[in-house]
Parts: structure tokens; sequence; C-alpha cells
């Protein structure tokens, strides 16, 4: 399923960053970050659209040879950016969408935890991290 | 336009198609309408209303007219949209019924049949009519006969297949009204047909789709079917729906793939999967590849011949719609798509031949937009094009790697074999290209053909993507592509052109904090800095390697060792320095000063721990550490003073430096945290709080611009400060993590000393930290030797030894053995001096440094007090024992004045402030050794005791009482009371009642002692007592010198008794008791009780023929209003001066309660006489009263002296007095002289029986 799963925060720093596999790990880092310029040009492209009406996804980010990025970002700014394998065809916009939402859920709990700093790397969430880790072996 | 004679071709594939509509009958009359008819029809739009819910259309109609042949008809089975007849229409100019029945009708059976062999009911029959024609011929029937003829043969049930055109070639109305009718006739039937011959197209072409999982499906047929259909919607101009044709095959095809990864492979399929021989790439420059579309028709296509044959009729349709970034975009997803579909079919391709034709692609389909969009169009759609500009770089590159075009040696037998092949599949250039100079073909065969030519192509491309990713805001992917021509540049060994791009994006990265991308591109770098020679950037570059945890521990130590190596390595050039930032080599966690209060005095000792965290990987060893420090003077300043820097400063000393955390960005995380501390403002004058708030104490550090052009790689940012002052520690090895350093210091210069940079030096490499955050300082004070003498406790307390605390503060000055302290004696205060003093010296910290004695040496005038040897910036401290005399010495006749005015000052004293204690203060001058003033030192001693005295009488017999009240918080033993008469004769005697013990009290409680006055003779009118009592503190046993005892001096006036006053209430006559409410007789005797005395020898006194009589005034109050005294209250008497006369009143006074009531007062007054001069014993404050007095009574004088006359009382010279001049003045008689014997007495007073209604009238 994805094979990388970023989420970074409002100054586009990351919060939280996965990906299988770990030895092309760098690659993905590149990725996603160089995905952050569509996801700028979307989000200031959606412009000041009433918050209630604003769709969080963002759709594809772009497409490479081997891997899509899609992105989603919260109202807070805060952005998820998921690279899925372009062979797996199977999934399409409507799975990723729902990813993409029980990835806010559980950021939006791991933000609910009195012991987290906003603004720190998500590093001790297990739920978190277990909730990524079944979005990236999950099969479709 | 095609003559309508000459044959078609078949099939014309070109947009030039339009729907053919046959045209039989008469060939002429068709020909000369056909201009007007080809140039009305599509004139006017007419609405296609659709089949299967489809959105209706306005579409503008055109027709390819053609001469009716049979075999244009369609056969059974032949699918051909394009070549389908749509409308046949049958032309006659027939106004003739006998021409009509002769040939026309034949004619137009035979076609008819032909039509109906066909099944072709799209017919039209067209009858023009010519006034001309008809004019001509007379004997002609009316001319709808011959319609009507027509309509009733051929058109059985549908009359409006025949029209009329009337006079087509005329310019009037009604042939406009005829031809409006007709072509809105043409159109609708052409609609109609369209609508009935494409539906049941697409039924069948949907059959033949459901029966694709059947074996023998082909997928190429299918595709032929469709596109048809895409053909025809084109003819029409409806590009939108044949766009549809497309994207539904592209989707089959799709899923085709998709399902044959899935294991569900199609036959047809597998034909596709054939290996790759050729990947000339994308054609777009023509409508309609044909070349391809036979492939695809001969079902020998492989799966790239088909995708692109696909996109370039995607293409066209898009260009037609007016949708180039379409194009850009479904070409990336295309190319992206074709590479995926060929891995998941297994396609066998050659190394580099998908490369070839992805990037030709790309390049075609760039050109292709550019070529129908202007520039301006172009540059504000970069958006959609830079993808296709970032993957042909990628492509090209890949490509380059790939046949050894990048390394710098060149290509080698191998790589060539390879470009060859390559070169190979690309075939020969097409025709349309072959002509433009820029191809894409040319371009990729020119760039495979060089090292020097693919650079050149692959740098253009590169530069080319990076400044449209920039012009759109994509800094990321321009960085991205920025680093790929660094890594391009290091292979081709020119460093220096990929350090600008390695150093933009690290920056990039640093600012967003991608720690990853960080190390990748640092390490990148590092080799690039290298091989530049950068030595300082190198190293800087390795110590951030070095520190960095994201690196394995291998390369971290080699990085470490780089630096190490380097430093250990001797230069050429010996003063050089390396200077590189302190916080990639290590961190300045904390700092901690002893001591702790950062503050030392001139030569004192300072020591700054520190404690810096490593980050390298290995011990590293630093020759030395050194924090360079600021100094400065502040003069004047108060906060700079000993005492103030010993009070203020923090005392625990400990500052924590924040720590940096690296892996966030610089821009954002960097920033402090809130330094947040409450704030009280008191209001210096009474300490009350004013304002109180919360300040952060580091605004300007959280609101200070973002600097955006500072670089954190670059080392020329850290200036090495070159300081005077600089605490050092040689020959350190820092270990990996936490070490602790310390550093020593003597203090100097005073001053402030602010920590400014902090560096280590390994060999000619210097890390240094610019700036010590938050500011760092010690101070260092030089004080003047003092010497501060205070009391132990709140206050001192006259009489008893206190103890005095002396405190000297030595300051820069070394007290000597031999020094010591000269006290000029006062007067009144003792020095005690005791067997042994101690003295304690303590160190400039308070610590207690040792314990000596002192010696106290006393003579007559001095007192001195050898100090202790101390060293400077020490406080010897020491107790001494002090003695305040009492003030009033006992004896000696000479102090009788102070005796005079010692108890009068006690009395304003007590008057004034109530129960504080009389003080008095003591001057010492002390003599320093430090010094050739004296000091004067003032100490306040208070008295602890008050006295009052009182005189109290009984008849004549006198008793002195005298109250000693203790002020203080002690408690005393009192002992010896003795009052004396120092003018002390023997006539006068003072009888003690007192017990003899001593005497216990308690603070802020009172003793009273009585003394009995007796004399022999006439006692004088004055008496002056001296009262001393001796005291001790009661807790304290037995004290080492002897207490002066506490004097008071008084004196007793006017103490001997000349009148006895007696009141006595009598119940009225024949009753018992008194009751309330009636009236009592009230009897007043006033006795002079002796003879003419020195006393009376006043104003009042007169004499006639040597008989002496004094004027009195008598009254009766009664304060508590127990009696109404009826009639007058009070009189004047004539007393005469006689032993035992005695003067009686008698007045009423009735009782107003019942019980045991006390006496009316009865107060007596010596009634002066109004010339007098006043007595200079009254103050002010009593003649006042008296004045009042005197106006109130006045009046009453004369009714009481009216009285006393009716009496015929007792009563001499009143009468002398002229009335009408000035009052006569009242003096009270002192309270010695009256004495009032019934003083106490009380009266039982029963309540009346009728008491519940009681009506009392006073008059």
């Amino acid at each position: 399923m994805a094979v990388c799963v970023a989420v970074i925060a409002k100054e586009n720093y990351p919060l939280y960053i996965r990906s299988i596999p770990t030895e092309n790990e760098l690659k993905f880092h590149y990725m996603v970050h160089t995905s952050l310029d569509v996801v700028d040009e979307k989000i200031s492209a959606m412009g000041k659209a009433l918050v209630d009406q604003r769709e969080l996804y963002l759709g594809l980010l772009y497409p490479t040879e081997d891997y899509k990025v899609y992105g989603y970002v919260t109202n807070s700014k805060v952005k998820f950016v998921m690279v899925v394998d372009s062979s797996n065809t199977a999934l399409r916009d409507n799975e990723i969408r729902s990813m993409f939402r029980k990835l806010h859920n559980s950021y939006t709990d791991v933000m609910c935890n009195p012991f987290y700093n906003p603004g720190d790397h998500i590093q001790s969430s297990r739920a978190f991290d277990s909730m990524v880790t079944s979005m990236m072996i999950q099969v479709c | 336009m095609d003559a309508p004679e000459e044959p078609l071709p078949p099939v014309i594939y070109t947009m030039e198609n339009k729907p053919i509509v046959t045209c039989a009958g008469d060939q002429n009359l068709f020909t000369s309408i056909y201009p007007t008819l080809s140039q009305q029809l599509p004139r006017e739009p007419m609405e296609w209303r659709r089949s299967y819910g489809r959105a209706p259309k306005m579409i503008h109609l055109e027709s390819n007219f053609v001469q009716f042949k049979e075999e244009l008809l369609p056969k059974e089975g032949n699918k051909a949209l394009l070549t389908f007849p749509f409308l046949h229409i049958y032309w006659t100019e027939c106004c003739d019924t006998e021409v009509y029945k002769a040939t026309v009708k034949d004619d137009l059976t035979k076609w008819q049949n032909v039509l109906k062999a066909h099944s072709s009911v799209d017919w039209l029959i067209v009858v023009v009519e010519n006034d001309a024609k008809k004019k001509n011929k007379t004997n002609i029937l009316p001319r709808t006969s011959i319609v009507d003829k027509i309509r009733n043969d051929f058109c059985n049930k549908q009359s409006d297949r025949c029209v009329v055109l009337s006079d087509p070639l005329k310019d009037s109305s009604r042939t406009q009204e005829s031809w409006n009718a007709f072509l809105t006739k043409l159109r609708t039937s052409l609609l109609m047909s369209f609508t009935k011959n494409l539906g049941k197209f697409e039924d069948d072409m949907r059959t033949l789709r459901e029966k694709r999982t059947e074996p023998g499906w082909s997928f190429c047929d299918y595709f032929m079917v469709q596109e048809e259909l895409a053909f025809v919607f084109e003819m029409l101009q409806q590009f939108e729906d044949a766009l549809v044709q497309y994207d539904e095959l592209d989707a089959l095809f799709s899923q085709y793939v998709v399902n044959f990864g899935a294991g569900d492979g199609a036959n047809w399929l597998t034909f596709f999967c054939q290996p790759v021989k050729s990947w000339n790439g994308l054609i777009l420059r023509k409508p309609i590849d044909m070349e391809k579309r036979e492939l695809i028709q001969r079902q020998e296509a492989t799966l790239l011949d088909l995708r692109s044959y696909l996109f370039s009729r995607q293409c066209t349709l898009l260009l037609f719609l007016q949708r180039p970034w379409e194009v850009a975009q479904r070409a990336l997803e295309l190319l992206h798509s074709c590479v995926q579909e060929l891995k998941l079919l297994e396609v066998s391709v050659p190394p580099g031949a998908l490369d070839c034709w992805v990037f030709l692609s790309c390049l075609e389909v760039l050109q292709r937009i550019e070529g129908c969009c202007d520039r301006a169009q172009i540059d504000s759609n970069i958006a959609h094009t830079v993808g296709l500009w970032s993957y042909a770089t990628e492509k090209l590159k890949s490509l380059g790697y790939l046949c050894g075009l990048v390394s710098e040696k060149g290509p080698n037998s191998e790589d060539l074999n390879r470009i060859v092949d390559l070169l190979a599949g690309l075939g020969a250039e097409r025709p349309e290209t072959a002509n433009t100079a820029q191809s894409p073909y040319k371009k990729l065969k020119e760039a495979l053909s060089s090292v020097e030519a693919f650079e050149k192509h692959y740098l253009d491309l590169s530069h080319a993507a990076i400044e449209m990713h920039t012009s759109i805001g994509r800094t990321r992917s321009a960085r991205l592509v920025g680093k790929d021509l660094a890594e391009f540049y290091m292979r081709k060994k020119s460093p220096q052109k990929a350090e600008i791009y390695l150093q933009g994006a690290l920056k990039n990265y640093l600012a967003e904090g991608w720690a990853l991308p960080i190390t990748h591109t640092r390490k990148q770098l590092a080799e690039c800095q290298k091989h530049l020679g950068q030595t300082e950037n190198y190293l800087q570059t390795s110590s951030l390697l070095a520190s960095d945890h994201h690196v394995t521990e291998e390369e971290r130590k080699h990085f470490c060792q780089e630096i190490l190596s380097f430093a250990s390595r001797q230069t050429d050039s010996p003063g050089h320095k390396i200077v590189l930032p302190l916080h990639c080599f290590a961190q300045l966690r904390d700092l901690h000063f002893t001591p702790s209060n950062a503050v030392v005095h001139v030569g004192g000792v300072l020591s700054v721990d520190i404690t810096m965290c490593s980050q390298m990987p290995v011990p590293v060893h630093v020759e030395q550490i050194a924090i360079t420090v600021h100094f400065s003077i502040e003069k004047n300043n108060y906060r700079k003073t000993a005492e103030w820097l010993t009070k203020h400063k923090t005392s625990n000393g400990i500052i924590n430096f924040p720590t940096e955390t690296s892996p966030f960005p610089a821009s954002q995380n960097n920033l402090p945290a809130l330094e947040l501390y409450e704030m009280f403002e008191r209001s210096p004058s009474d300490n009350s709080l004013n304002t109180t708030g919360i300040i952060c104490k580091n605004v300007h550090m959280l609101l200070r611009r973002q600097e955006s052009s500072t670089s954190l790689e670059t080392p020329s940012g850290v200036a090495l400060e070159d300081g005077a002052h600089v605490l050092k520690c040689n020959d350190v090895t820092l270990e990996p993590g936490a070490n602790r350093i310390t550093f020593r210091t003597q203090a100097k210069e005073p001053g402030t000393y602010t920590l400014r940079q902090l560096c280590a030096s390994v060999g000619p490499v210097w890390f240094v930290l610019p700036h010590l955050y938050p500011l760092v300082q010690y101070d260092v004070y030089s004080q003047e030797p003092q010497l501060r003498v205070e009391p132990l406790a709140d206050s001192l307390l006259a009489g008893i030894p206190q103890k005095v605390k002396f405190t000297v503060t030595t300051g820069h000055y070394t007290v000597k053995n031999g020094d010591s302290l000269q006290l000029s004696n006062a007067e009144a205060m003792l020095i005690l001096c005791h067997a042994e003093n101690r003295a304690v010296i303590y160190s400039s910290t308070r610590e207690k440094a040792s314990d000596v004695s002192l010696r106290v040496q006393s003579s007559d005038k001095v007192t001195s007090i050898s100090l202790p040897a101390a060293p400077a910036y020490h406080m010897i401290e020491f107790e001494l024992e002090v003695l305040s005399l009492p003030s009033a010495p006992v004896t000696g006749g000479e102090s009788s004045m102070l005796g005079m005015t010692e108890p009068h000052r006690k009395h304003k004293d007590t008057q004034k402030a109530g129960h504080c204690m009389a003080t008095t203060d003591h001057k010492v001058s002390i003599d320093c050794p430090w010094s050739i003033y004296s000091t004067v030192i003032a100490l306040t001693f208070s008295v602890p005791f008050r006295t009052t005295h009182s005189l109290l009488s009984a008849g004549t017999r006198k008793y002195i009482q005298v109250c000693v009240q203790n002020l203080s918080e002690l408690d005393f033993q009192l002992s010896d009371g003795n009052l004396v008469d120092p003018g002390s004769s023997a006539d006068l005697q003072l009888v003690p009642l007192n017990a003899k013990s001593p005497q216990h009290i308690h603070s802020k409680q009172s003793t009273f002692f009585v003394w009995e006055l007796k004399w022999t003779r006439e006692p004088p009118p004055s008496l002056r007592c001296q009262f001393s009592v001796g005291f001790s503190p009661a807790s304290e046993g037995q004290l080492s010198i002897p207490l002066k005892p506490y004097t008071y001096e008084f004196q007793v006036e006017n103490f001997f008794t000349l009148y006895n006053v007696r009141a006595e209430i009598l119940p009225p006559s024949g009753a018992e008791h008194c009751r309330t409410g009636s009236l009592c007789s009230l009897e007043v005797s006033i006795t002079r009780l002796s003879g003419l005395l020195e006393v009376d020898k006043d104003e009042a006194l007169t004499e006639s023929d040597e008989y002496f009589s004094t004027k009195l005034m008598y009254e009766v109050v009664d304060n508590s209003s127990n009696w109404a005294v009826c009639g007058k209250s009070s009189g004047v008497i004539s007393m005469p001066v006689v032993a035992q006369a005695t003067h009686r009143v008698h007045m009423e006074v009735m009782p107003l309660f019942a019980g045991y009531l006390p006496l009316p007062d009865v107060r007596l007054f010596k009634y002066l006489p109004h010339h007098s001069a006043h007595s200079s014993q009254l103050d002010a404050d009593s003649w006042i009263e008296n004045d009042s007095l005197s106006v109130d009574k006045h009046v009453d004088e004369q009714l009481d002296s009216s009285s006393i006359k009716s009496r015929g009382s007792v009563h001499s010279a009143s009468s002398s007095e002229p009335k009408g001049l000035p009052m006569p003045r009242l003096q009270a008689l002192p309270p010695g002289q009256v004495f009032n014997s019934s003083t106490g007495m009380q009266v039982l007073v029963i309540p009346s029986k009728d008491d519940h209604v009681l009506e009392v009238s006073v008059t």
C-alpha cells in the first residue's frame, strides 16, 4: 500500500516520516520534500476559501515513474503526504482519501495527548506508529 | 469542393471529412443550387437531441454532396461510418405531368427501389419550382399537382419527405422563405439520420464490446470500430464526444493491463507483450498517424505503438478543444503509465530504450504545445509543462550515465555499442520533422553522439528545468534538479560548479529542517569542498558531519579524523588560524561560578566551571580552551558597589545555555523560549505595591527580525575577538558527551567582566562560540574599610549593661597586629571591660575564618580595642557591653537645677508620647587605624521606667505615693526604694510604709511606693523630694558591676490641709430614709483647720482689724446624675481665717434613683478679686477654663448674694466690690489643702411607693 507516510509541520519541517523499504529512506525524504512545492501551490490556489468548505484532500501531487505522491492538508496547515507505488493500480482515489482521514484522526489523537508538545517530532506515539504501519502493509 | 461528377475516394482521413449526402435526379439542377446550398447549410445551428440521455447539442451541419451511386450504399455488415451516406436526396425540376409520368416517376421508383434494397430510409425528394419555366408552359396544371403526385406516389405516409424549393436562385422574400423551410427540413433529416444510424452503430459497438470475454475477441478490431465513431464525432466537430471514445478505449486497455497484472490475461494482450524493438517516441504532428493505425488494424502494433497512436489522437482532439495544458498533463501520465505497463506486462525492453522513448516523447509533446501556443501563454502555464521538462532531463541524465557519457574518460567500447543499439531503435527520422533543426530525434541523436554534445544538451535541459521551477516558485524541485546537476559536475570533476548547487540545496533543507537530505547534501558538499581545497569550509562541514547522528559511526569517525589530521599536520604558516563555529564541535551546556554569586573582591579567586558537550565521536585533545572576557568599569554606579553586589546578585550561580536542537529548522525553532518573570513595582516611600505584571526578558531575541541572508555554513561570520582578559584552560581532552572544565582567575581590577567568546583550539583549528547567550558576567569590587556599631537588641536600655556589636569590614585594608580602635569615652556611658572578649573573623563570603580573643584597655578618656590581624576583605565582629548612666546624678547640691528640669521634661515626654520611653543619646568618637578622621557614632538609650507621684491626704495627715511604671520588655527587680528631702529639715519626716524586700516589676506593669509625711513645726509651703530605687534585670543573676539606682525628683506644694469639707444628706423630717422623688436636705459644712498660714497670703485674703477672712466658692455637682440639686448649687462664702471656723450651707437635693447613692461632690474654689494679677502658677489652659466658668457664675452671684443676705447668714464685705467691674476669678484649691471627709459616703435611698409615675422638674 503506502510506501511512505509523512506528517509535515506548518513550517514545512517533518514531524513524522516513515517509509518502507528503509534503505531507500533518503529518496523518499527528497520526494516528500519536493512534493511540498505542489502542496504549497495547491494551498495558495485554494486561497481564503471558507474553512468548512475547503477540501482537505489535495489529490495527486505529482506522479513519478515509480510512485504517486498524494497530499492532504489540515486546517492548521499540517500536511500529510503519502507515497504510493505506481504499480499499485488498484488503489483508487477514495481509498487514498479514507487513508488520509484515518491518518488525520490518528494525528488528532496525538495532538490531544497532553504530553505531546505541538511542533515536536512524533516519536513516542505507539498508536500513531501502528496505524501508519497498518497503512503501509495492508494489501488491497 | 468536390465536383459531384468526380468519383470520391472511399475514405478521406482528414479533417475535411463531412457527412455524405447523395444526390440523384437532375444533376444540372443540383449543380446550379449547390453553391447556395453548401453555403447556407452550416449557417444556422441546429439542436441535436441525443439518445441515452446525453445532453442536446447545437451543431452546425455541413455535408459532402456526392452523386448517388448504388455502390455508395453500405453492404450488410459493413461498419464503416465515415463512408456512410446519411441522406439521399432526389432533385427534380419537373413541372409537367407528362414529363413526370414519362421519365421522372420511373427514375424515382428505380431510386427508391435501390434504397429499399439497402434498407435505407433516410431520403428526401426536392421539387424545385421555377416561375420562368411555368410561364413557358401555359397549359400547365396547378403547380401543386406534381408535388401532390410525387407525395401520393412515394410518400404514402410521410408527406414531409417531399419538399418544394421555389425559385432558389432569385432574391425574393418568397425564395428566402422557401430556402429556410428547405434547409430546416434538410438539417432535421440529417440529424434524424445521425441519431438513428449512430445509435444503431453504438448499439452494435456495445454488443461487440460485451463479447470481449469471448476467446476470439480482438482489442484491435474493437478499437477500429470505436475509432470509427470517434471519427464521425470529429467529423461533426463534436471533439468532446470523439475524445470520449478514445478515453474509453484508453481506459479499457489500461484495465486489461491491470487485469493482466492481476493474472487475468486476455489472449489478445499477449501480442502487445512482444519485445520492444522501436522507441521512436510519440508523433503528434500529424492528425492521424496512418502507419501506426495500420499496424493496429493489422494487429501488429506493440504496446508503445498503440499507446503512441492513442495519445496522438487524444492530443489532436485536445488541441482542437484548445486544451494544450491537458495534453502536457496527460502526456506525463501516459509516459509514466507506459513505463509501468511495460513493467507489468514484463515486456523485454533493452536498457535505455525506454529512456529514449520517454525523452523523445517529452520533447515531442513540448514542441507540439509550443507549436500551437504563443510565448506568453507558454510562460504563464509553465506549471503544466515543467513536469515534462524535468522528466526529459532526468531521462537524458540516466541515458548519459548508462552510456558512459558522464564519466571523465568518456564512453568505453561497451558504452559505444549500447549507444549504437539505442540509435538503431530510433529508426530513421520521420519526414515531418526531417527539416526541423531542433527536432527531438536530432537532439537525442546528437546528445548521444559525444560527451560534449551530451553535456551541452543536459545542461540546457537542466537549466531550463531549474529556471522554470524557480519561476513558478517550486524552489524545492529546482533544488533537486540542481543537486542532480551538482552530481553531474562532480562526476565531470568540476566541483567549483557543483558547489553552488549543493550550497543552495543545503540552505533550503536547513531552513526547513530536513535531517536526512541535510546530511546527504553535506556529505556531497564535503567531497566537493575537499576537491576544491576549501580547507575551512571542508573542516566545518566535516565537523558538522562528525557531529551528525544520521551519519554512520564509521563516517563520523572518518570526518572527525579529517579534522584531527589536519590539525596535527604542521602548516607552513604557523600563525594561520582556521576559525570554525563551536556549535558543530561541542555545545556549551552550563556555566557555574564559584563564589556562586559571581562577585569577587580585588585579589580574590574566581573559578568558572563550564560543561561542554562534545559532539565528536572520539575523544579530542584540545590544546586550549579560552573564554574572552570584556572588561568595563562603571563608576558612580550604585549597582556596582560592594554592598549592592553582595546582596543582590543571584546566588545559585548556574547559568544554563539553551541547547541547540539541530534537526529543527533554524528559522523557526531556534527561537529561545520565553523568559517570563513576575514584576513588582513598589512605591519608594512606603514600600506598598504599585504595579505588578509579567515581563518577558528576552523580547529582543523573540521579536528579532529573521535574518534571511545569514548562512549557517559560512565560517566567515565568526569573528575572533581579541580581548586583554582571557580565561584559559590548557590541554583538555574532550570525551564524547559532557565534559567539565574549570577556569580559575584572580580578580585584579574592580569592574564588570562579561564573558564574550568561547574558543577551543585544536592545532590551528579554532572552534569559536562567538557570543555567549544568555549574558554571563562577574563583578570584581574594591571596598573601603568600614566600621559599624549597632545594638544587638532593638533598642538599648539605659542603666543596665547592654551589648553592642562592632563590625569591622576590612575592605582593601589589611588589619595588622597592633591596630586598634580608640574610643573616646562619653561622660555618661561606660564601656564595660570583661576579662575576655572574643572577636570572630569572617571571610567575604560570610564563612567563619577564625575566632580570637580581643584585648580591650580602658583608661579615663580612651578605651582602646586592639583588633586582631585580619586579611583584606574580611569582617571582624565582636560585641562589647556598654552602660548608660542615668543622666541625673543623685548627690551634689549643684545638680538641683538638673533635678528641677528632669522630672519636668519627663512629664512632657509622657504627655507627648504616651508609652514611649524617654531617650538619651550618647555620642562616641572612634579613631580607626585606616583613617585619620574619627568616626562618630551615636547610641540611643531608652529609660525603662516612667515615674509619677501623687499626694494623698487623710484629714491633716499626708502621704506621698510614687508610681514606677516599667515600659520596657524586660522584667526588673526593684530594691531600696527611698524617698528623701534633699533640703532636709529635722522637723519634716518621711516615714516609709513599704516592704523592705526587693520587688519584682514585670514588663508593662507598675509598682507603688508610699511614705507618710510628718512634721513637727508648721510645714513649708513646698517640699522637694527625691525618689531613688535600685534596679536590676530580673532575669540575670549577679551583675558584675554595681548599678546606679534610678532617681526621680519632684516637688510637693501646698500639702497642708486648710479646709475640711463635710457633706451630709438627711432624709425629710419624719422619714427614716430618703426616697426617690422626695426632697432631702444636703448639709455642707466647711471648716477651717488652721489659723493664718503663709499660703493664705494672696489676693483673696482680706484684712479688717486684724481679722482675716478669705473668699471661697463652693459648688455642689453631681456628675453621676444621681441627684437633682434644687435651688442654687453654688455660692460664695467669706471664710474667716481662724481655726475651727465653720461655714454651713444647706440645700435641697432630690435622689433620682434608689439604692446606695454616693453623695454629690462638693467643690471648693478660692474666689479671687478681679484686679489681682493672675497667678503665675496657672497655665493658660486653666485660666481660660476659669474665665468661662466665671461668666456663667456672674448672674448667679448677684442672686446668690441677695439670697445670702436674705438668709442673714455669716457674710461680710462682699458689697465692697463694685458692680460692673471686671469679673472675679476662681482658683481651685490645691488638693492638699482641702480634705473632703465625706468622700466615699453613701446614702440609702429607697424607691417611692408610686415610683411608676415619676415627675421630675428641675429648675
